[in-house]
C-alpha cells in the first residue's frame, strides 16, 4: 500500500514536471539575471500583479532578511510593477500572458522557474503580501536559519498563513508606497485555529483566524488553508502541489511533531486586508481567477461591501516574533 | 608559552584565520589540522595566510568524517607534532576552527599556570549518564560500524541488528575501561604524552578504529591509565542537541557568553560578526573567575525540551501529537457543570462570584455558544458561531483553555448540547466534572409544551446523557468525575456543592456561605410520574418520591460546629 501511494505520487509528480513544462510556454524574459546567482544564495520567487504599490516595501523586507535574489513573475500587471521590479539590480522578471488560474495560481509557472534556477538552494516563496517571521528574525538573518536547518538536516520549513487586519474600516487608513502594511493591518486573531492532518500528502490542514470568523461562518470547511511550505532547499525533483500549503515529495510536509514536541516554525504575515483589498476583490471576482471559483472572493465582496471590521475585542496587537512565539502560533523548537 | 592550541579546522577557514591570530597573539604556539575534504587550492590559500606569524604549523591532513577514526588521527598527528617542536608547552588545547576564545587568553594561561598536573577532560563511563543517542551507548565498544551513519543509514541499522542478532561482539582490549565525553579537552604534556608513546598504542589505535564515534572516548578512555590528576569537564563551553548535533551560538548570545565566564566556545556561527568582534578585539578584564555557564545551560536545555516534549495542550502547526502523545490534551485544569445551571436558577452569577472564575454558559449549545457575558467573540478572537465551534469541537476547547492560560475556566454542558468533546472531557485528567444526572427533566418540567413532545425530548435527552455518563465511567476516563442523581443531589446540596468547589482549588478556602436559588420543584415527582405512566421511565434522576415538595425557598446550610 505504502510503495504503491509512493508511485501513484511520484507519478503525479512527474506529472507536475511536464505541465509546469508546457505552461512554461506562457513565460517571456522581461529581465533576466539568473547569472548573478551564486552557489549558496537564498533565493525568492513570487507572483505578482498589479502590486506596484506593495513591491518596494516588499523588496526591501526581503533584502533585509538576507535573501540573495528575486525571481519574479508578472502576470500582465499594468500599473508598473513589471518594470519597476525590472530595475532592482537584484530581481530577475518573467512576464506571464495567461490565465492565472490555468496555471494553477501562479505554481505552474513558479515550478518551472523552481526547476531551472533554485536547484540546491534554499527557496522562499512568498506572495507580495506575505512577510516571513521566524524565530529571532530581529537579531538574525535568513541565512543564521537556513544553515541552522542545513545542520540538522531538515529540508523543509514551516510557516503558518496569519491573516492580519486593522482596526476600523478597511480603506480608513490608505496604505502608501513603500510603508510597512504591518503598520496599518496590525492586528490578528491568535487563538481561533483548527489543525487536521492530511493523509495522502501528510500536509497540515489549518484554517482559522478572521476570514473564518467574518466570512465563512456558514460553511467552515469551505474556509482558506492557512498552512504553508515556504522555505525549502529546493531541488530540481521537487514540485509544489496547491500554492505553497502542499508539496512532493510529501516527506517535505511533515514540518510537524507528532509525538508530543514542537519544531522550529515560522509566520507569514499575510498583510491582505489593507485600503486595496476592497477595488482587488472586486477586480479579482470579475476575472474569476482565484481558488475554488473566486468563492472566497465572492464571499469578501458580499461581505466588504458593508465595511464590516474585522477587529473584535479580543484581536491582539502584532509587536514581534517573540509574542506569536508565546502564543503558541510559532515554535523555536530546539533552535536556541 | 605554556599552552598550546591544536586547531581541527575544515569550513569557515577566513574565521579560524582570526582566531589563530588571537591565539598566536598571546603567545601560544598553535599546530593546524584541516581535514583532507578540502581543496588544495583553498588549503595552500589558509597556509599562506597564516605564513606571517611564528608558531604556527600544519600537520599531516585526515580525512575527517563525522563519527570516524579521522578526528583522532588528527588530534594525534597535531598533538604529536606539538610536543615535539614546542617542548615549553606544558597544556595542550583541542580546540575546532568554530571555537571561540571569550575570555583573554592570558587568563587561560593564568589558569592553567596554577593547575600544572591536571587534565580537563570530560570523561565518564557509560553506564552512567544518558547522553547516547540511539540506543548506542556501551555497544559502541563492543560492535563494528563500517557503513556510515549519515550516508548509509540503513545498512548502518540493519548492520547493528545483524551483530545483535548474532551476538558478535568485540573484546575490549584488557587493561582499558571505556569512558566517553565531549571530544574538546586540553591535557598536560605528560598525559599526553604517555598516551601517544604508549608502547601498546598500535592495540589501542586498531581498536578504537572500529569503535562508533572514537573522537569521543579515545582520549576518555585512555587518559584514565596515565593522568594523576582528572578534572572531569571541559574548558570548551559546548551544548548538544537531542540530536547530539552541537547548539550554534549567534550575535543575540553576546551577552550570555561573557557572563558564562567560559574560557571558549564552540560552535560560532561563522557570520556572527558581532561575536566575533566582541571577543576578539575587546580587552576583557582579568577575572580569574571559575567558568559558570548555568545560564546557557538552561537555555539549551529547555530548548531541548521543547523540542522533545512541547508546550502541554498546545496544538499548532508544528506541533500535532498524535492521540496519546499529548503530554495533556488541555494545558490548565478547567470545569464542567453538568445539571446544575438546571437545577439553579442563578447558577452562573453565584459561581463566579464564589470562585472568582471565568463562568461560561453552555459552550456546546446548539443554538450558539454561551461565552461569559454572551459575547460574540472570546479570548484569541474565538467565535461564538456553532457551526465554526462544530467544525473542529476538540480543536474548540483545547484553543479556550489555551487562550485563558491563568484563569481557569468553568462551563455548563448537558444532553441538550452538541456531544463532540464528551470522550475527550471524559479523558482530560484536568477536567473537572461534576454532574447531577437528570436535571434536564427540569427545564421539560417547567415549559409550556405539548406532553408528547416532551415525552420524546425527555427519551432523547435521557439517552444521550446516559452514553456520556457511560464515557465518564469508563475505565479510560481521567477526569475528576463526580456524578450525583437529581434525588441525591437535593438531599445536601450544600454539601456537595462544597466538595466541588474546595475541589477547584485554593482560591475558595472560605466556607460557601450563600446558596443559590434551586428552582421550584413542586409538583416535579408527579411529571415524572406521568412519562412512567406514558412508558417512558426516566431513572437517570434517581428515586423522586411522587408526593415529595422539596423546598422552594433557599436551603439552609448545616451549621458548622465551632468552637469559639
Amino acid at each position: 500500500m505504502g510503495a504503491w501511494t509512493s508511485y501513484r505520487l511520484r507519478i503525479q509528480r512527474k506529472r507536475w514536471h511536464i505541465r509546469a513544462r508546457r505552461k512554461s510556454r506562457e513565460l517571456t524574459v522581461h529581465k533576466d539575471r539568473t547569472n548573478q546567482i551564486k552557489r549558496g544564495d537564498i533565493l525568492l520567487f513570487s507572483t505578482f500583479r498589479n502590486e506596484d504599490v506593495r513591491l518596494p516595501y516588499f523588496f526591501k523586507y526581503y533584502r533585509d532578511l538576507g535573501v540573495d535574489h528575486f525571481i519574479m513573475v508578472d502576470n500582465e500587471s499594468d500599473d508598473g510593477g513589471g518594470e519597476y521590479a525590472a530595475m532592482q539590480p537584484d530581481v530577475s522578471v518573467w512576464t506571464a500572458k495567461g490565465s492565472y488560474r490555468r496555471s494553477r495560481f501562479g505554481v505552474d509557472w513558479l515550478n518551472y522557474l523552481q526547476r531551472k534556477y533554485a536547484d540546491g538552494h534554499w527557496t522562499l516563496v512568498v506572495d507580495p503580501d506575505e512577510f516571513f517571521v521566524y524565530p529571532f528574525c530581529d537579531t538574525r538573518p535568513i541565512r543564521a536559519l537556513t544553515d541552522w536547518l542545513d545542520a540538522s538536516d531538515i529540508r523543509s520549513f514551516g510557516a503558518m498563513l496569519l491573516d492580519m487586519y486593522p482596526k476600523g474600516r478597511l480603506d480608513a487608513v490608505p496604505y502608501k508606497k513603500g510603508q510597512d502594511p504591518i503598520e496599518i493591518a496590525s492586528w490578528f486573531d491568535s487563538g481561533n485555529y483548527t489543525f487536521a492532518k492530511n493523509h495522502l500528502y501528510y500536509n497540515l490542514w489549518i484554517q482559522g483566524g478572521p476570514r473564518a470568523r467574518m466570512f465563512f461562518e456558514d460553511e467552515p470547511w469551505r474556509a482558506p488553508a492557512l498552512n504553508k511550505t515556504p522555505l525549502i532547499k529546493w531541488d530540481k525533483n521537487y514540485a509544489y502541489v496547491s500554492s505553497t500549503h502542499m508539496v512532493l515529495p510529501r516527506g517535505l510536509n511533515l514540518v510537524y511533531d507528532e509525538w508530543g514536541g514542537e519544531k522550529a516554525s515560522g509566520i507569514l504575515l499575510h498583510a491582505k486586508f489593507l485600503d486595496t483589498f476592497g477595488e482587488k476583490a472586486a477586480e479579482e471576482l470579475s476575472r474569476g481567477q482565484h481558488y475554488a471559483s473566486s468563492q472566497e472572493y465572492k464571499a469578501y465582496a458580499e461581505g466588504i461591501a458593508q465595511h464590516p471590521d474585522l477587529w473584535c475585542k479580543w484581536s491582539e496587537k502584532y509587536i514581534n516574533w517573540r509574542q506569536l512565539e508565546i502564543l503558541g502560533l510559532m515554535s523555536k523548537g530546539n533552535w536556541a | 608559552m605554556s599552552v598550546g592550541v591544536v586547531m581541527l579546522v575544515h569550513t569557515a577557514l577566513k574565521r579560524a584565520e582570526q582566531v589563530i591570530r588571537h591565539w598566536s597573539a598571546a603567545g601560544c604556539p598553535v599546530v593546524i589540522h584541516v581535514d583532507k575534504n578540502v581543496d588544495r587550492t583553498v588549503y595552500d590559500e589558509f597556509v599562506n595566510s597564516v605564513a606571517d606569524l611564528p608558531d604556527v604549523l600544519f600537520s599531516k591532513r585526515h580525512r575527517c568524517e563525522w563519527g570516524t577514526w579521522g578526528i583522532v588521527a588528527a588530534s594525534q598527528s597535531a598533538s604529536s607534532l606539538m610536543l615535539e617542536k614546542f617542548p615549553a608547552v606544558r597544556h595542550v588545547y583541542l580546540a575546532s576552527g568554530s571555537c571561540l576564545p571569550l575570555r583573554p587568553i592570558k587568563d587561560l594561561q593564568e589558569y592553567l599556570g596554577k593547575r600544572p598536573r591536571t587534565d580537563f577532560i570530560e570523561s565518564a563511563t557509560t553506564a552512567d549518564v544518558p547522553w547516547t543517542q540511539g540506543g548506542l551507548d556501551f555497544e559502541r565498544f563492543t560492535l563494528r560500524f563500517p557503513f556510515s551513519w549519515r550516508k548509509h543509514r540503513f545498512l548502518f541499522d540493519r548492520y547493528v541488528e545483524f551483530q545483535r542478532r548474532f551476538k558478535m561482539y568485540r573484546r575490549v582490549p584488557d587493561g582499558i575501561v571505556p569512558h566517553m565525553g565531549s571530544q574538546w579537552w586540553c591535557l598536560t604534556r605528560q598525559t599526553l604524552s604517555a598516551i601517544l608513546e604508549d608502547p601498546d598504542r598500535g592495540v589501542y589505535d586498531a581498536y578504537f578504529k572500529r569503535v562508533w564515534i572514537p573522537d569521543e572516548s579515545y582520549f576518555q578512555t585512555l587518559v584514565r591509565l596515565y593522568s594523576q590528576n582528572i578534572e572531569s569537564r571541559s574548558l570548551t563551553l559546548s551544548k548538544f542537541d537531542y540530536q547530539g548535533k552541537p547548539h550554534i551560538f549567534y550575535d543575540d548570545h553576546l551577552q550570555l557568553l561573557r557572563r558564562s565566564d567560559c574560557f571558549v566556545a564552540r560552535k560560532i556561527w561563522p557570520d556572527a560578526d558581532r561575536l566575533y568582534e566582541n571577543f576578539l578585539n575587546e580587552e576583557n578584564p582579568l577575572k580569574g573567575a571559575e567558568p559558570n555557564p548555568g545560564k546557557i545551560d538552561r537555555i539549551f536545555a529547555k530548548a531541548v525540551e521543547r523540542r522533545t516534549r512541547g508546550r502541554a495542550g498546545l496544538f499548532m502547526q508544528s506541533r500535532l501529537p498524535r492521540a496519546g502523545h499529548e503530554n495533556g490534551f488541555t494545558s490548565a485544569p478547567y470545569s464542567v457543570f453538568e445539571g446544575f445551571a438546571d437545577l439553579f436558577e442563578d447558577f452562573e452569577p453565584w459561581l463566579a462570584r464564589m470562585t472568582g472564575t471565568r463562568v461560561h454558559g453552555r459552550l456546546y449549545s446548539k443554538a450558539g455558544v454561551e461565552f461569559e457575558g454572551r459575547q460574540k467573540t472570546f479570548s484569541g478572537a474565538m467565535s461564538s458561531n456553532a457551526k465554526l465551534r462544530d467544525h473542529h469541537a476538540q480543536s474548540f476547547l483545547i484553543n479556550l483553555i489555551w487562550n485563558t492560560r491563568g484563569e481557569r475556566q468553568c462551563f455548563q454542558f448537558g444532553p441538550a448540547d452538541s456531544q463532540f468533546v464528551s470522550w475527550d472531557m471524559a479523558k482530560d485528567p484536568n477536567a473537572q466534572i461534576s454532574v447531577i444526572s437528570g436535571a434536564w427533566a427540569i427545564p421539560l418540567f417547567q415549559s409550556n409544551r405539548n406532553f408528547s413532545e416532551i415525552r420524546a425530548e425527555a427519551a432523547e435527552l435521557q439517552r444521550i446523557e446516559s452514553e456520556h455518563l457511560e464515557a465518564l465511567r469508563s475505565p479510560w476516563a481521567k477526569a475528576r468525575i463526580r456524578i450525583w442523581t437529581l434525588a441525591d443531589f437535593i438531599e445536601t446540596p450544600m454539601e456537595a456543592l462544597q466538595t466541588v468547589l474546595d475541589e477547584m482549588g485554593a482560591k475558595n478556602l472560605r466556607r460557601v456561605t450563600e446558596a443559590p436559588k434551586m428552582a421550584d420543584l413542586n409538583g416535579f415527582g408527579q411529571f415524572l410520574q406521568n412519562l412512567k405512566n406514558q412508558g417512558m421511565h426516566p431513572y437517570l434522576m434517581g428515586d423522586f418520591p411522587t408526593e415529595s415538595s422539596p423546598v422552594n425557598d433557599r436551603p439552609s446550610r448545616r451549621k458548622p460546629y465551632l468552637v469559639r
